[in-house]
């Protein structure tokens, strides 16, 4: 009896793991945009470097529960590092992009052991602090940094010495893309992993989680790490592709905005960052032409009645309606599975 | 050196009477309001308004920068936030940044976006010297408010019966609800004090701290510092954080410019890291 089922609850958290078709389909998608969207490189550039930001807060939101309002502490320090090393003559942009993931790492891996403490309220304010330090010394380090007038004269060589970063956002959107893709392909095998189901019983109940002997704190500390090396990325490429670095990198509206993505998109399943990034560019795209100087009143209002709907019971809904579908169409009763291995052990 | 002690008790005092409504929030319901801010500029724009639309002098304007906060806060609590209360952080801290954000677009779009400029009555201008210390009138007229303010509160929290019951449902809501004390109309009562007195802050402050429409932005972090540094469970927790604060805040900024800033969020996060549960609260 125990042993089977052990293999059903093996079987089950395998399948998780497995590329499912819409999976496959999504990232078809996105590689056609690159081939049918020729003019719209730019933005497809943006939106992908929002949704590798949010995929970032996604691992330590969605995975690990942390609320962080500061999390644009590490993209803005990934986007100075790349874009300092270009200025500084050290322009081959995967070398940046190394540096900054593991300079923010290292803040990361530092600020954890003061942000993982204390309630929700407490960490929530410790990031905000880490977050409007780094902005003033950014601020303060005007030799270094530009200061208020921003970073000038970023330089960025060829992309593996062979494409050269045109105006028209080609390369850099492809360069995007591959970098979100192959980060997003190691977070999902990751939260696949015995590691990352771990983090989910430690969002959903850490004081059990600790009970049956998990290392809540040593987790949320390599999560946490991962997160801001994400970060840092989205940071370098932002500064890379663009060629631009200014303090709004540090600003609290980023943090704000990053969560905003996220939520649009759902958190806990490493998607959400990436659809609330298309949604989250089209919207602004569309609401700042109609209104360009109060845009953040619509950032509000969306804010606001997205909490006020309830957004986990409509997601719940839309799932068991789309599973319902999936299985009318491959005529599998496969979902009853779950809930009957649940009820036996 | 004197001087800048009694500009810091006047700033400290100030931010008191701006953040005690949040700490009692924070305290009362478990409820993380980003958006204590929108109301402290709320206050500082009907005074600011009637003032240069109306003519109407400072001192009256006050009691309508107490009223109107606290109307919109009653209003808001009662249809809006009342639902979040059993919500996760996460909802309570997306919701109240979206208010922030619709607040700091309206008054932008209403008002403009340079700063609100009021002009004091002249007996409230210039310095005072008072046993060879410089002392500026409007400030000690503020500390004068405020520490009124204070020992009311202080009153009404000890003695009276309103106290006794919002201290009970502070320090267990759930027996006191069983007690059969009114904990939700505490609570909406509370919520609009503290929104009032948010906007009599915003009000006496638009001339020290300015006022534009990024207020609630800018001024967010100091008021969740005075909250989360002084602990929820008493007044004078709060009380001394902002004292503290603002102390530390005037003297950062008077003695090392280059780091005025890096002074508070460091204090911070070192109190934060070293009592994550507040400077004068309980362990629980």
């Amino acid at each position: 009896m125990k042993s089977h089922t052990e293999d059903d609850v093996r079987r089950v958290l395998t399948r998780r793991g497995r590329w499912g078709f819409s999976e496959i389909a999504f990232w078809l998608v996105a590689v056609a945009t690159l081939v049918f969207m020729p003019d719209r490189h730019l933005i497809l550039n943006e939106i992908a470097i929002i949704a590798l930001f949010a995929l970032s807060l996604d691992l330590i939101l969605g995975y690990a529960g942390i609320v962080s309002l500061g999390h644009a502490a590490f993209f803005g320090l990934g986007a100075y590092v790349a874009g300092i090393l270009a200025q500084q003559g050290i322009g081959n942009p995967l070398i940046g992009l190394a540096a900054a993931a593991l300079a923010a790492a290292i803040l990361g891996l530092a600020t954890s052991f003061l942000v993982l403490r204390g309630s929700d309220l407490t960490k929530l304010m410790v990031a905000l602090g880490v977050a409007l330090i780094l902005g003033e010394v950014a601020n303060r380090m005007a030799w270094l940094t530009g200061g208020a007038d921003g970073l000038q004269g970023v330089n960025v060589s060829p992309l593996l010495g062979l494409f050269e970063f045109d105006m028209f956002g080609t390369t850099a959107y492809a360069y995007s893309l591959t970098v979100l893709f192959v980060l997003f392909v190691l977070a999902r095998r990751v939260m696949a992993s015995p590691y990352g189901l771990s983090l989910r019983s430690i969002r959903d109940n850490p004081l059990r989680a600790r009970a049956i002997g998990i290392p809540v704190n040593r987790r949320l500390v390599v999560i946490y790490t991962l997160a801001a090396a994400y970060a840092g990325s989205a940071g370098a490429l932002l500064a890379q592709t663009i060629q631009f670095v200014s303090l709004d990198v540090l600003a609290f509206h980023r943090s704000a905005d990053v969560m905003l993505v996220l939520v649009i998109g759902g958190a806990g399943y490493l998607y959400g960052g990436i659809i609330g990034a298309v949604v989250f560019k089209i919207l602004q795209d569309y609401l700042s032409d109609l209104t360009p100087q109060y845009w953040l009143f619509w950032i509000g209002l969306i804010l606001v009645l997205l909490v006020l709907m309830d957004r986990e019971r409509m997601v719940s809904k839309a799932r068991t309606l789309w599973k319902r579908t999936a299985n009318r169409l491959t005529h599998r009763a496969e979902p009853l599975a779950t809930t009957r291995t649940a009820r036996e052990i | 050196m004197l001087t800048i002690l009694f500009d810091g008790v006047a700033y400290g005092m100030l931010l008191f009477v701006l953040a005690c409504g949040l700490a009692v929030t924070l305290g009362l319901m478990n409820f993380v309001n980003l958006a204590h801010g929108a109301f402290a500029m709320a206050g500082g724009y009907v005074t600011a308004v009637l003032m240069n639309r109306y003519g109407i002098p400072f001192l009256l304007t006050l009691p309508f920068a107490f009223l109107v906060p606290s109307l919109t806060g009653l209003v808001l609590e009662r249809t809006l936030y009342k639902r979040l209360y059993t919500r996760s952080h996460l909802d309570q801290v997306l919701f109240s940044i979206g208010l922030v954000f619709m607040a700091i677009a309206a008054i932008d779009y209403s008002m403009g976006s340079q700063q609100q400029l009021i002009q004091l009555p002249t007996w409230l201008l210039g310095r005072a010297d008072v046993l060879g210390i410089q002392i500026g009138r409007y400030r000690s007229f503020i500390i004068a408010v405020c520490g009124i303010l204070v020992v009311v509160l202080q009153f009404i929290l000890t003695k009276t019966r309103f106290g006794s019951r919002l201290r009970a449902a502070v320090d267990d809501r759930r027996v006191a609800c069983g007690l059969g004390i009114n904990v939700s109309m505490i609570f909406a009562v509370t919520f609009a004090v503290g929104s009032g007195l948010a906007g009599l802050g915003g009000a006496l402050g638009a001339e020290i701290l300015g006022l534009d429409p990024t207020f609630p932005l800018k001024f967010m972090i100091y008021f969740l510092i005075v909250a989360t540094v002084g602990g929820t469970t008493s007044i004078t927790g709060p009380f001394l954080a902002s004292l503290l604060l603002g102390i530390a805040d005037v003297a950062g900024k008077y003695y090392v410019p280059s780091f005025g800033a890096f002074v508070i969020y460091t204090l911070m996060i070192v109190v934060l890291v070293l009592r994550p549960q507040g400077l004068f609260a309980r362990a629980r």
